[in-house]
């Protein structure tokens, strides 16, 4: 049982995992971060996206002890839980890029990474094959 | 209209909790002592099960039981079942199978469960499940729809000879053939309506309890349908009287309608967890959502129009060999039958129509109803001969669709259908305004200087929602009753839950239900919640698909308050020292007609609980009101879709350049919610005509089964999409609603498929029409030029 000691959202969390675990079940189960879902468990979907030492990674694709030390945000830290929605939040939700909720968590976490990485020159082109490549699927 | 009420763009109440992460969906439930189920399936097509050696399983660390048909048979727990009987034309009532949740004796598609592992952790009962030794004899698998009747086709099951489930007709034979024989010119197509795999991106889930002290159990499940589900594993699976089982569908991650039908997984969790006096979690994995969903689609088709020398369609005539898969599933025998025979009249007055269909079983994962179910195959017939038939007599596709509407209404169809309401010359007329259809051949010679070709193609389609009235469906076969209901209670203070029967996994009910009390009551839309998806809650409710929400769920949510404006007029009539008929509701306010004396909304909701005002006798307290609707008539959302492609001759690839969608779904509640259902079902419908396609062997393996093998739509895949709308409000039910969840994916393959081949000049182009095909397509069309 390997040992891991991580900052998910500000905080520092520890905890012994099976090697086997990956970094979204470690989220989902140890921590209860339930706002990332598990969409495809192939590393395809992209529903699982979170921000790893500030990257957008898919949570299904990394066993938690790989990335031991590193700093994790999740959807629920994006935003002050007693403040404003973070500006992509209120986007999606401004713009009705949601319907059924499940992937969003994933794509709003994508969306902030490409805006980290490509700021003003995102156009739509760029943002279409740019949601692709982390793969969100549309409907 | 207020600012919320219906007709507003209002933002989603839901959107909160879901772009914060916090809804709440199955997976994320877990349950104080939980312990999971692993399923191990076949993986042979086709494969007596001779023997399941479980012992070894058994005996690994964490494992608290393995379970096997045999178990499932002994604890006599019923078979799956279908919900719609469907008699052949010969008299004789549909083949059903025996279909029970863990296969016993024999396997029949890849990925029919044969055993379950129940253990303290998922990965355990993996590590368990690999040690179940089952012994299959191997036998000749059938996946092919078209070879499912041939002699010395594999016999799947013994109850259905040559595999045949049932031989349905619509229509009049003798008059099609009559016009035919008179025809001036036939147009005829052989297509295959494409296999797809819904791929919800919530993964199916269940979670069941049992609790020993009441004798109940408790299902936590992804399903559009809490109410129906309970009942089919009440009243056919046995598992629990209907009073003591609880389906509870919380925020579900999207549907399509595979998430409708009752599957062996629920089944299993709640009968396991009896078992082992713990709650039992499973979770599909997308490979198992690939090998375990229902399908949808996979038709061939014959199909024939007959036209007189003014190009006014005569009659068609329609023969479908329909894919059932394995198992009949839920509703899987209605799909091919009355919700795509019924609608082959399209937008056009027709004077003949004659279908046919056969369903078969193969040994495949079970077909059932896929966004649209039935119509989009229905559309892609009709759409594609008018648009064929049109090149062929060298008529304009948009004249010769306007040549053939149906202008007056009501109008009945040779097919069932009395369509009442429709404008299909408006919505074509707007379409071609707003595609700018005269200037397409300007851009199509501008496309050519670079050598791409260009093609324009229409979808003038006509979709039946709000799935009812219970009458009528009955009497087609249907097992159940396809109303609605509601409850609307009204606290103390004014705010109000409504508690419907629909099920939301998307589609926006918990704000356009709420738009319509905000708007009724004067409210405002933070005072309303909607409520659903638990059958503790909602005392019984038919589910959402099929268009139906708006149409039959809103529908009886009017119903109910009328019947609470009517009880608080009253306490109102008390409170004011008035008569009854003098009270005038507007605006949230209760007024004595001609006077300024009122009562606000507020005021009369905490009088009729205090009761002070009135005597028991005369006025129950409390203000609280149920509804069942059951709609007079289908409601009929058409409109016209135009595609225009670019295709590449040197790669064959396809892009769409262009879209536009004029839809008339009757009255809008929200414009943004509606316009965003637009958009799912092109991009849905896109991907049937472009990249989607299940892929079976010839010995039954599925080898699309994965996202990396299956290709779903992507932002890169459509244009921007230009949406407008027209309206006739339907006059089947209180606000003119008539349903827009489907329409897209009805109305958008055949519209793709009309560009590329107008592009490529070949009709012959089956979907998904990859760069491939489309290349192929073209290299076939040169040939035939050449030879010729």
């Amino acid at each position: 049982m390997p040992a891991v000691a991580l900052t998910v959202n500000g905080k520092p969390v520890t905890g012994d995992v099976d090697p086997r675990t990956l970094l979204v079940q470690f989220l989902r189960e140890n921590l209860r971060l339930t706002g990332t879902h598990v969409g495809c468990d192939t590393s395809q979907c992209g529903a699982c996206v979170v921000h790893v030492d500030g990257k957008a990674v898919k949570a299904c694709t990394v066993f938690v002890w790989q990335i031991d030390g590193a700093n994790i945000t999740t959807i629920e830290g994006l935003a002050d839980p007693n403040g404003p929605l973070h500006p992509m939040q209120e986007a999606f939700r401004e713009h009705h890029g949601l319907q059924c909720g499940y992937c969003t968590p994933g794509m709003i976490m994508t969306a902030v990474d490409m805006v980290n990485r490509k700021g003003h020159d995102l156009d739509d082109p760029t943002i279409a094959i740019s949601a692709a490549a982390p793969a969100t699927i549309t409907s | 209209m207020n600012a919320t009420g219906i007709g507003a763009a209002v933002r989603r109440k839901e959107d909160q909790r879901f772009v914060t992460g916090k809804g709440h969906y199955t997976d994320d439930v877990n349950r104080p002592g939980q312990c999971h189920a692993y399923f191990l399936r076949s993986p042979h097509a086709h494969a007596r099960i001779k023997r399941i050696e479980t012992k070894a399983a058994a005996a690994m660390p964490g494992v608290l039981a393995v379970l096997t048909g045999v178990e499932l048979a002994a604890d006599k727990i019923g078979n799956l079942i279908c919900g719609w009987m469907i008699t052949s034309k010969d008299g004789s009532q549909m083949k059903m199978a025996a279909h029970p949740a863990i296969a016993h004796g024999k396997a029949n598609y890849v990925g029919d469960p044969v055993a379950v592992v129940v253990a303290e952790t998922l990965a355990q009962a993996k590590d368990a499940a690999e040690k179940v030794n089952v012994d299959y004899e191997l036998l000749p698998a059938l996946a092919d729809p078209a070879k499912a009747q041939s002699e010395g086709a594999p016999q799947i099951h013994e109850i259905a000879a040559r595999n045949t489930i049932y031989q349905w007709h619509l229509g009049e034979a003798k008059a099609v053939e009559v016009a035919f024989n008179s025809a001036k010119h036939v147009t005829k197509l052989d297509f295959i309506n494409n296999r797809l795999v819904p791929n919800a991106i919530e993964p199916r889930a269940a979670i069941g309890e049992y609790d020993s002290g009441s004798e109940s159990l408790t299902l936590w499940n992804t399903t559009q349908n809490p109410h129906v589900a309970r009942l089919v594993m009440s009243a056919f699976v046995g598992l629990a009287p209907e009073h003591k089982l609880r389906v509870i569908a919380p925020d579900v991650g999207g549907g399509f309608g595979s998430k409708i039908f009752i599957y062996p997984e629920e089944v299993v969790c709640l009968w396991a967890a009896r078992k082992v006096g713990r709650p039992v979690k499973w979770v599909a994995e997308r490979s198992e959502a690939f090998l375990t969903d229902a399908h949808g689609r996979d038709h061939v088709t014959h199909a024939e129009m007959a036209f007189d020398a003014e190009g006014k369609a005569t009659a068609l005539r329609v023969k479908t060999i329909a894919n059932l898969g394995a198992y009949m599933s839920t509703f899987s025998s209605s799909v091919p039958t009355y919700l795509y025979g019924t609608l082959l009249s399209g937008q056009y007055e027709i004077p003949a129509i004659y279908c046919e269909v056969d369903a078969v079983y193969t040994n495949t994962v079970p077909v059932d109803a896929y966004r649209g179910a039935g119509r989009p195959e229905a559309t892609f017939v009709v759409e594609r001969l008018i648009e064929v038939g049109a090149r062929e007599m060298g008529i304009d596709p948009a004249d010769l669709r306007k040549k053939n509407f149906i202008k007056n209404f009501p109008h009945q169809t040779p097919v069932i259908m009395t369509y009442d309401a429709g404008d299909y010359h408006a919505s074509l007329k707007k379409a071609l305004e707003v595609a700018d259809y005269g200037g397409f051949g300007k851009r199509k010679r501008e496309s050519a200087r670079h050598d791409k070709l260009r093609g324009i193609g229409f979808s003038t389609y006509i979709e039946a929602c709000g799935i009812a009235p219970s009458q009528a469906v009955g009497s087609l076969g249907c097992g159940v009753g396809l109303w609605e209901s509601a409850e609307v209670r009204v606290n103390p203070t004014g705010t109000v839950e409504v508690l419907t029967g629909c099920h939301q996994h998307g589609q926006g009910h918990e704000t356009t239900f709420a738009q319509v009390v905000s708007e009724r009551l004067g409210i405002p839309l933070e005072n309303v919640s909607v409520l659903h998806g638990d059958t503790d809650k909602v005392q019984f409710g038919m589910g959402t698909y099929g268009s139906r929400s708006g149409a039959v769920g809103i529908s009886a949510i009017v119903k109910a308050l009328d019947k609470i404006e009517a009880k608080a007029k009253k306490v109102a009539a008390h409170m004011l020292e008035a008569a009854e008929g003098d009270i005038v509701f507007a605006d949230g306010k209760f007024t004595v007609a001609g006077t300024d004396k009122s009562s606000a909304w507020g005021e009369v909701a905490l009088n009729a609980y205090t009761a002070h005002k009135f005597a028991g006798q005369e006025l129950e307290p409390g203000l609280k009101e149920g509804a069942f609707y059951d709609p007079t008539n289908f409601t009929f959302p058409a409109g016209c879709h135009i595609c225009e492609v670019e295709v590449d001759p040197q790669t064959g690839e396809s892009e769409i350049v262009a879209w536009t969608a004029v839809d008339d779904f009757g009255t809008v509640i929200n414009p943004m919610i509606v316009e965003g259902q637009v958009h799912g079902g092109i991009a849905q419908g896109v991907g049937q005509a472009l990249l989607e396609g299940a892929v079976y062997d010839k010995d039954g393996q599925l080898v699309t089964g994965s996202l990396m093998d299956y290709c779903m739509p992507r932002a890169h895949d459509l244009p921007a999409l230009k949406v407008e709308m027209t309206r006739t409000p339907s006059p089947s039910n209180p606000l003119g609603i008539k349903g827009c969840g489907e329409a897209g994916a009805i109305a958008a393959p055949v519209a793709v498929i009309n560009a590329i081949t107008d592009a490529i000049g070949s009709e012959d182009l089956a979907m998904p029409a990859t760069a491939q095909a489309v290349w192929q397509a073209l290299q076939k069309a040169q040939d035939r030029r050449k030879a010729a």
